[in-house]
C-alpha cells in the first residue's frame, strides 16, 4: 500500500527483470499497456546479464523471429546492445565437424544458409586460430550481443515509453479471486493487476507452486572467464571446442562451458558468487581453440544462475489453475531468443494467441505424468557435502 | 534412487598438486610474524608471496600502482628473489625455522565447500608463478596480503612517473629497484612522510609534500620533514603532470579553489599518490569471507573474530588486508602481533582439529590518528574533480572520465553516427534504486581493464558515492573475482585436467532433448512437420 493509502498496480505485472521479463514489458509497453515490472534485486542481474551472448537457436520455434529482430533491435530500443551477426562454429576434430551436422540441417530446413568451412577458410576467417583448426561451420545470421547492455536498454527503454520498474522489490505472495490472481504481494506493497506474467528464472517454480501449478524446474551454476582486449576479428561470434562465447566489441574474449552444478532454489541468491576452479579448464579449451591467444591475460571469472526444465525446453503458457497468469521459462537458453520471446508472450497476453510462431511445444501439460522424484532421477541435486556424508556415516 | 548426473560438477576430482598443514599468504610483517610462530610450535607451513612480481605484469600496475618507475633490474627475477629475500632478516630466519618459503608465487583464488561448490572437498588455493598454475590444498589459512594504493585521477596522472606510496616503498626497500630520483608527494598523512623519510635516507630528493587541505594530515611528521627542508604545501593540488622524454617531468601546482592564474611549476620525475590505501581483501572476497566497511580502518575489511578468524572455518587474516589504521602504518609491530596471534590460534584449531564457534570482535573504538575513510576519500575526490578534464579517465584501462560515469555513458566505440552515446544518467539510475559499483561498470566499463580496476576501484565508489548522496558505508561492495592476478591463458590452463572431467566436458547442460528442433517433437509440439 502507498503513503497515502492507495492500492497502487497497473494492468499488467511482470515478476521477474531479467531478459524475457524485460522484453515482455517492452513488447507491452509498445502496444500501450500499462505495465509495472518487479525485480527482486536490480534488472539483469541474474543469468541474464552474465551469459555468452549468443543469438543462434536454430532447435527453437522463435528461430526465424530471433534471427528478423535481432538487426533491428539497436534502433528499436534506442540504447546500443552491442549486436553483431554471423557466427563461425570452429571444430578441432572430426568428431567435433560431426557435432555440427544438426545445427546445419536445422538451419538450412529453415530456409537460413549455412556453409561448411574447411581448415584453410576457418584460418582465413578467424584470426586467431591456428593449426589445431579441422575446419567449422559459418552461419550468415545468428549473432551476438553484449547481455549485460542489453538487459539495461531494455530496461531503458521500457521506462521510456512510460513503463514501471521496481527494483529490489521480492514477491511474497498473490492474492486471488476465483480462478484469477488479483493483485502482487511484495516486500513494498500489495499491487494489483489484471494480468500477471511470471518470468522469474530460477524462481519462477517457487511462485508458480503458490498459485498450485508449479513449473518444474531445477536451478544450477554456470561459469564464464574473459581476457583482456585484443585487437578484433572480422567477425566476434566465433566459437566451438565445447566452448560457448564471443570475442567482444571491446576485444575481450568471454567464454564459458563445462559442468554445471545443481543448486537448492534456495541457493540462488548466495551460488552466483563463488569464482570456482573450473575457470581454469575453460581457459585450456579456450587456448586449444585459438592457440595464438595463449598469451592472453585472464583477467577476470564469473557465475551465473540458470533454471532447467525436465527436458530442457521452455514453458510458455497460461497456468490451469489461474486463468490471468503466463508462466515464462526458457530454460536456460533465454537470452539470444528474448526479442523474439518477449513479442511472444506479449501477444499472448493481448490476443491469447502468438501469431509468429508455434509455441505448442512450450506447453506446461507436457509435463503432466512427470514423477514426484524427477530431479532425483536426472541427477539434478545438488553433490553431497562433507556434512552430508558426515551425517549419513 | 539418486542417479549421477556425469555433466554435473558432482563427484569430479580437483587435480590438486601439493598440501599444506597451514598456508600463509604474504611475507609482510604479519605473514612472517605467522610463519614464524606456527613453525615455533611445531607446524608445518608453507609460505607464498607474490614477490618478486614479474615485470610484465609490474608494468600493467600489478599489484601495485608502480607507474612505470622499476628499474631494469626487474627483469631478472632471479635476482629479485635473492633481493627480495635479503630486504628482511626475518625472511632468512623462516627458512631457517623449517618454513617452506616460495617467492615470486602469486595465490589467484581461494576456494571452499560451500553452496555452488559444494563438489569440491576441503579448502583450496590457486597458485601460480607467472608461467604455470596448480592447486594446493590447505587445513588452515592465514591470509596477511597487505595493502594497496588508491588511485587518484588528475590530469596527467596515466604518465609514466606518477605512481603509488605503496609501490614506491616496495621498489625502494623490498626490490632495490626504484627509478625515482626526484619525488613529489600528493599527500601529507603518515603514508606519505614515513616514505618522505625513507627516500630522503635513500638519497632521493622530495620537491614538496602537495596536500589540498587546509592543514597537514600528519603534522607532526610534517614538521620534521620541513625542519630537513621537504616544503609542504597546503591548500594546494596538482593541475596537471606534464610529459618529458621519459615520462613526468614536471607538475603544475594551483592553490584549492584558484582558476589557475596562480599555478607554478615543480620540477621532479615521480609523482607519488598517498592519497589513500585499501586493505588487500580481494581473495578473502573470493573465497566468501563476510565483509564489512569498517570506517576507521581503510573501508571494506573481513569480519574477523579476536584472534582474526573469518566467517569462513580455517580462514583467517592479519596485518593490513585485516584493516589499516595509522598505527599499524607506522609500527610493524602491529601488524606482526596480529600475525603471531592469528598463528596461535590456527595452530590451536589444528592441534585440536576442530575449529570454535566464530564469534566477531566488536569493532575497537578509533585512535585520534585513525582516518575516516568517509571524510578522506570525499576529500581527494572533490580535488581531483576540480582539476580533471575531459581528457582524465578515472579508469584508465577502459578510458573513463568523470562524465562517462555520471551520465553512465557506453564506451566510446558504441557512439552513434553524431558521437551520441545514449544512457540514463546516474542520477536517474538512483532513482530507480540503490546504485551499484558492479552495474556501473558494466555500463561504463570503470573497473573492467586488465589492472582489475586497482586504480579506479575506490575512487569510482567514492564519485558515486557523492554524487548519489549515497553514505560510503552503504555503497555495496564491488566484486572481486578469481583470478585475482591477471594469469596468461597458457599459464591459467589446466594441464592435469582429470580423464572424467574431459570425458564428461558439454558446452551447455548435455541435454539432448534440449536442442532437438521443435518441428520433430511429439510431447505436445502441435506441428510435426518442417516448416
Amino acid at each position: 500500500m502507498s503513503a497515502d493509502g492507495e492500492y497502487k498496480g497497473a494492468d499488467v505485472i511482470i515478476v521477474g527483470g531479467g531478459v524475457s521479463g524485460l522484453s515482455t514489458a517492452w513488447w507491452l509497453a509498445r502496444a500501450g499497456v500499462d505495465v509495472l515490472l518487479i525485480e527482486k534485486g536490480i534488472v539483469g542481474w541474474g543469468a541474464s546479464g552474465r551469459n555468452g551472448g549468443g543469438a543462434t537457436h536454430h532447435q527453437s520455434p522463435l528461430f526465424a523471429e530471433e534471427q528478423r529482430l535481432w538487426p533491428l533491435m539497436d534502433e528499436l530500443l534506442g540504447y546500443p546492445t552491442e549486436y553483431q551477426p554471423k557466427r563461425i562454429r570452429m571444430a578441432l576434430s572430426d568428431a567435433q565437424m560431426d557435432e555440427f551436422r544438426i545445427g546445419v540441417d536445422n538451419t538450412r530446413g529453415q530456409g537460413f544458409p549455412a556453409e561448411w568451412l574447411d581448415a584453410k577458410q576457418v584460418r582465413e576467417m578467424v584470426p586467431l586460430a591456428g593449426d589445431t583448426v579441422r575446419g567449422g561451420v559459418y552461419y550468415e545470421r545468428g549473432g551476438h550481443a553484449n547481455p549485460q547492455r542489453t538487459v539495461q536498454a531494455y530496461a531503458w527503454a521500457l521506462q521510456d515509453l512510460g513503463g514501471r520498474i521496481l527494483q529490489h522489490t521480492a514477491v511474497t505472495g498473490f492474492e486471488r479471486r476465483g480462478d484469477k490472481v488479483v493483485a502482487v504481494e511484495t516486500s513494498a506493497g500489495r499491487f494489483s493487476c489484471k494480468t500477471l506474467v511470471l518470468a522469474a528464472g530460477p524462481q519462477t517454480g517457487v511462485l508458480t507452486a503458490l498459485l498450485d501449478s508449479e513449473v518444474p524446474i531445477t536451478p544450477a551454476r554456470a561459469e564464464m572467464i574473459v581476457t583482456e582486449p585484443l585487437p578484433l576479428m572480422p567477425i566476434g561470434g566465433v566459437d566451438g571446442n565445447h566452448l560457448y562465447g564471443r570475442q567482444t566489441l571491446r576485444g575481450n574474449l568471454a567464454y564459458g562451458g563445462g559442468p554445471h552444478e545443481w543448486l537448492t532454489p534456495q541457493d540462488d541468491a548466495v551460488a552466483a558468487r563463488p569464482s570456482s576452479p573450473l575457470a581454469r579448464n575453460v581457459a585450456k579449451r579456450l587456448a586449444e581453440l585459438f592457440p595464438k591467444a595463449a598469451h592472453v591475460r585472464v583477467i577476470r571469472s564469473w557465475a551465473g544462475v540458470i533454471e532447467n526444465t525436465p527436458d530442457g525446453r521452455p514453458v510458455i503458457d497460461r497456468l490451469p489453475t489461474a486463468g490471468n497468469v503466463i508462466a515464462a521459462t526458457m530454460s536456460s537458453v533465454g537470452f539470444g531468443l528474448s526479442p523474439a520471446t518477449g513479442r511472444a508472450i506479449s501477444q499472448l497476453v493481448l490476443d491469447g494467441r502468438c501469431d509468429f510462431a508455434d509455441l505448442s511445444s512450450f506447453r506446461l501439460s507436457r509435463f503432466g505424468n512427470l514423477s514426484p522424484d524427477w530431479r532425483e532421477e536426472r541427477g539434478w541435486v545438488p553433490p553431497r557435502t562433507d556434512d552430508d556424508d558426515a551425517r549419513a556415516a | 534412487m539418486t542417479r549421477l548426473d556425469e555433466r554435473s560438477t558432482a563427484g569430479k576430482p580437483l587435480p590438486v598438486r601439493e598440501h599444506a598443514r597451514l598456508l600463509v599468504i604474504g611475507a609482510g610483517p604479519a605473514g612472517l610474524s605467522a610463519a614464524l610462530e606456527a613453525a615455533r610450535r611445531g607446524v608445518e607451513v608453507v609460505l607464498v608471496d607474490e614477490h618478486p612480481v614479474d615485470h610484465a605484469l609490474m608494468g600493467l600496475d600489478v599489484p601495485f600502482h608502480f607507474g612505470q618507475r622499476m628499474s631494469g633490474s626487474t627483469r631478472n627475477k632471479a635476482r629479485m628473489i635473492e633481493t627480495i629475500a635479503a630486504a628482511d632478516a626475518r625472511i632468512a630466519e623462516a627458512f631457517e625455522a623449517g618454513v617452506d618459503v616460495r617467492l615470486g608465487i602469486a595465490v589467484w583464488g581461494l576456494f571452499s565447500q560451500r553452496p555452488g561448490l559444494r563438489w569440491l572437498r576441503g579448502h583450496v588455493a590457486g597458485l601460480s608463478d607467472g608461467e604455470t598454475s596448480w592447486f594446493l590444498s590447505f587445513d588452515a589459512a592465514i591470509v596477511a596480503t597487505g595493502r594497496r594504493d588508491v588511485g587518484l585521477a588528475f590530469p596527467g596522472w596515466e604518465l609514466p612517473g606518477v605512481m603509488g606510496v605503496t609501490a614506491a616503498s616496495a621498489l625502494l626497500q623490498r626490490y632495490d629497484a626504484f627509478d625515482g630520483r626526484t619525488l613529489a608527494i600528493l599527500g601529507s598523512g603518515v603514508e606519505a612522510t614515513q616514505f618522505a623519510k625513507t627516500a630522503l635516507s635513500a638519497g632521493r630528493e622530495v620537491v614538496a609534500l602537495i596536500e589540498p587541505a587546509e592543514a597537514p594530515r600528519d603534522p607532526a611528521g610534517c614538521a620534521e620533514l620541513a625542519r630537513e627542508g621537504v616544503p609542504v604545501l597546503t591548500q594546494t593540488m596538482i593541475a596537471r603532470a606534464v610529459d618529458g622524454s621519459d615520462g613526468v617531468e614536471h607538475v603544475l601546482v594551483r592553490g584549492v579553489g584558484s582558476d589557475g592564474v596562480d599555478a607554478r611549476k615543480l620540477v621532479c620525475d615521480t609523482v607519488v599518490l598517498a592519497t589513500g590505501a585499501a586493505p588487500v581483501i580481494e581473495l578473502l572476497d573470493v573465497a566468501g569471507a563476510e565483509i564489512a566497511f569498517a570506517p576507521c580502518r581503510g573501508g571494506y575489511v573481513p569480519v574477523l573474530d579476536t584472534d582474526g578468524r573469518t566467517s569462513i572455518p580455517g580462514l583467517f587474516a592479519a596485518g593490513d588486508c585485516a584493516g589499516i589504521t595509522a598505527g599499524k602504518t607506522m609500527d610493524a609491530a602491529i601488524a606482526a602481533a596480529e600475525g603471531t596471534r592469528a598463528a596461535a590460534a590456527a595452530c590451536d584449531e589444528l592441534a585440536g582439529g576442530s575449529a570454535k564457534a566464530w564469534q566477531p570482535a566488536p569493532e575497537a573504538a578509533p585512535r585520534p590518528a585513525d582516518e575516516d575513510v568517509e571524510a578522506v576519500r570525499s576529500a581527494w575526490v572533490a580535488a581531483s574533480m576540480a582539476v580533471a578534464d575531459v581528457e582524465t579517465h578515472l579508469c584508465q584501462c577502459e578510458e573513463v572520465n568523470l562524465a562517462d560515469l555520471l551520465g553512465v555513458r557506453p564506451p566510446r566505440y558504441l557512439a552513434g553516427q553524431d558521437g551520441e552515446r545514449k544512457s540514463h544518467d546516474l542520477a536517474a539510475l538512483a532513482a530507480d534504486g540503490q546504485v551499484s559499483q558492479d552495474q556501473i561498470k558494466r555500463l561504463t566499463r570503470a573497473g573492467m581493464g586488465p589492472c582489475q580496476g586497482r586504480r579506479c576501484r575506490e575512487q569510482v565508489g567514492a564519485v558515486l558515492a557523492r554524487a548519489t548522496a549515497t553514505p560510503l558505508a552503504r555503497m555495496p561492495l564491488p566484486s572481486h573475482r578469481a583470478p585475482v592476478r591477471p594469469l596468461p591463458l597458457s599459464a591459467f590452463a589446466e594441464d592435469q585436467e582429470p580423464d572424467l572431467l574431459a570425458q564428461n566436458w558439454e558446452g551447455w547442460f548435455g541435454i539432448a532433448s534440449q536442442w532437438e528442433p521443435f518441428w520433430t517433437l511429439s510431447d505436445g509440439a502441435g506441428t510435426k512437420d518442417r516448416p
